[in-house]
């Protein structure tokens, strides 16, 4: 299980986030969340709604979000159950951030077919730029974590930087990665590899090579 | 004999044509599917038996005898009413190695979509819920959006593809934790909890999600099934050996030239698999050292036992391992295999969801013995007391996660048992030099 602690319920806590709602946008989406459920089922949305409230705190804090103990009353109350059920399930999945968190949260999958591609440099180029785990660098900009498995093994190894992945790395592309971010620039999601596309084997297509320019049907071939 | 392009069914497998709709209708996506679901739920189910399908998710149980399970009558609940059958739809992908599903997802989710409405119609089920693990941000915002393009179609909702037939497909979004791709944990994470398996009996055929009749499948088993009813039983069964039939998406990772997923035959011998497709080895046949053929679950094949192994189901399980999701991890004579199993070791810890002891201890207590076999720092007795315990753990747990931990462990032990000890040695011999 994850080594993870919930952030301290404070009073300075409370005088922040004790008046957490939605904005008028949310409010709408949440309500749509709650439709996808039958009548009666409105627990089963506890998990996208965690997910937006967080996205919303962290539109305000201008960082990727997490979900002080406030907010987790809010949606209890919201979906009309017990706080400690909200908790559970904001701390039993990592994705929920239930401490502060930087402008970028940069996750390097570490597991062995990322590590197996070199992932050791990439964990090093972060490291070297004052990243740890748990840590926000002083600047507020980068928070850390090693992560297991993203599931872009074809395209290894990988990093997940807020919403984006960014795949095919090397310790250059790394940086390069994140010097157009800090520099506020929104760099090239996906590979990094120039001659690549998605998770094709890079050169000469194997297979599928009608696709590559037109939108081939081969149903006239069956 | 290479698969031919004609005969993959995901065409779109590498994005270089746009997911959404018109242009999947143009590559054959949602023709006509009126006409497959007038076929009948007998007639659905019988041609996907006959296509000798076999889940894609990792266990391999045939996909057609898994939709038979569902109940003809619907049990009633309380008040006497009917209940609702839900068909629950596995994109958890979280195998370390797997990375198929979300090529389907974000590049052909119409694909995913129609097999939702047809296996769905076939099992009775008046809803899906396509449980996308919660990494895939925007892999699950293109299957939102898919998902609407094929509701302001009238492909799906109300009266699906003019069929006649109801049914609503929701996409749920996990936030990382890799136990809720086993379907009782995925069941509990859906009713909004901790995503911690359940105990079976009853099973989710009978009282699944929300207790009512449920049947969980893995993306890639449902997105091939219009196909295969398009095609038919015969052209799908035509590919791979007896009782590995069809055709499969592999994914190769590690230390090959040219790593990528890609639609082959079922069977295909792994050398073909390999050179054909990945450039080869790095470094050439020679530098193999071992390959995990089917995601981090299934132990480690030596060089020599995989390179002419058919990769399918029967293939490796000959050799000692499983075909999993098809997740190949190659490994290459540089890699350090006392650390590429024990970040292996590291994955189950981190993900165990704490349920039961054996695994929840267990798969600490494993992964620190892992850590110091890798640096040596351990005595020779060790290696069969890890051997043991990984025997504590193994099926003494309510899921499969403690057998998968336990797995890659003893796979190591079996064939590299020598390079545990050298370093072992290695290790007491330079502490002797130190103390002299």
């Amino acid at each position: 299980m994850a080594d993870r602690y919930i952030e301290p319920d404070t009073p300075e806590l409370r005088a922040r986030w004790g008046n957490f709602a939605w904005t008028e946008a949310n409010a709408a989406k949440a309500k749509e969340v709650v439709a996808r459920y039958p009548e009666g089922r409105q627990r089963s949305a506890v998990m996208p709604l965690l997910d937006l409230a967080q996205r919303q705190v962290g539109a305000e804090l201008n960082t990727q979000g997490w979900l002080p103990i406030p907010v987790m009353e809010f949606l209890a109350e919201y979906l009309s159950m017990p706080v400690i059920r909200v908790v559970e399930v904001a701390s039993f999945y990592t994705m929920y951030n239930i401490a502060p968190i930087g402008r970028f949260h940069v996750q390097v999958c570490g597991t062995t077919p990322c590590m197996l591609r070199g992932s050791d440099d990439i964990i090093a180029a972060c490291k070297s730029r004052g990243m740890k785990k748990g840590h926000i660098t002083g600047d507020g900009m980068w928070s850390f974590t090693e992560v297991e498995c993203m599931g872009n093994c074809a395209s290894a190894p990988m990093v997940q930087i807020n919403d984006d992945n960014y795949e095919d790395l090397t310790a250059e592309r790394m940086d390069a990665v994140l010097d157009a971010l800090a520099r506020g620039e929104s760099p090239k999601a996906g590979t990094q590899d120039p001659a690549r596309h998605t998770v094709e084997p890079v050169g000469e297509p194997t297979n599928l090579a009608a696709m590559v320019s037109a939108n081939h049907d081969y149903r006239s071939e069956w | 004999m290479a698969l031919a392009d004609k005969d993959r069914i995901f065409t779109n497998l590498y994005g270089y044509q746009p997911w959404n709709l018109k242009e999947a209708q143009a590559r054959g996506a949602w023709d006509n599917t009126k006409a497959l679901i007038e076929r009948g739920n007998a007639a659905i189910i019988d041609e996907m038996k006959a296509s000798g399908l076999r889940g894609r998710g990792g266990a391999g149980f045939p996909t057609g005898m898994k939709w038979s399970f569902m109940p003809k009558q619907p049990p009633l609940d309380q008040n006497g009413n009917p209940k609702p059958s839900f068909l629950v739809i596995n994109a958890d992908e979280s195998e370390p190695g797997s990375c198929k599903d979300r090529e389907i997802m974000r590049h052909d989710p119409h694909l995913l979509l129609e097999g939702a409405l047809v296996a769905g119609f076939a099992m009775g089920a008046r809803a899906a819920y396509i449980y996308i693990r919660g990494e895939y941000i925007r892999e699950a915002e293109t299957l939102f959006a898919a998902r609407d393009e094929a509701y302001a179609a009238g492909l799906l909702g109300k009266n699906a593809c003019g069929s006649g037939y109801d049914f609503d497909v929701f996409v749920h979004r996990g936030a990382g934790a890799y136990i809720c791709g086993e379907e009782t944990a995925m069941i509990e994470s859906l009713e909004g909890k901790k995503g911690q398996p359940r105990l079976k009996p009853p099973f989710p055929a009978g009282a699944g999600l929300y207790g009512c009749p449920t049947t969980v499948n893995n993306v890639e088993s449902i997105a091939v099934a219009p196909t295969i009813l398009r095609r038919g039983a015969a052209w799908f069964s035509s590919f791979g050996r007896e009782n590995n039939k069809g055709t499969k998406l592999f994914q190769i990772s590690g230390h090959v030239n040219r790593p990528c997923v890609v639609e082959e035959e079922m069977s295909i011998p792994f050398s073909e698999l390999i050179e054909r497709h990945c450039g080869g080895i790095r470094g050439g046949k020679d530098n193999l050292l071992a390959v995990i053929p089917g995601g981090s679950s299934v132990p480690l094949v030596p060089a020599a036992d995989i390179w002419d192994a058919p990769m399918d189901f029967d293939g490796l399980k000959a050799v000692g391992s499983g075909l999993g999701t098809a997740a190949v991890i190659v490994m290459d004579k540089s890699t350090d295999i006392v650390r590429a199993i024990s970040r292996i070791s590291y994955f189950y810890k981190h993900e165990s969801c704490g349920q039961c002891t054996p695994c929840r201890e267990g798969t600490g207590w494993m992964w620190r013995v892992m850590e110091r076999l890798r640096t040596g720092d351990a005595h020779v007795d060790e290696i069969d007391m890890l051997q043991q315990v990984t025997k504590q753990v193994e099926g003494h747990t309510i899921c499969a996660l403690g057998d998968a931990a336990a797995w890659p462990i003893q796979g190591l032990i079996k064939h590299f048992r020598p390079e545990i000890e050298r370093r072992i040695e290695a290790r007491a011999g330079s502490l002797q030099e130190a103390a002299e």
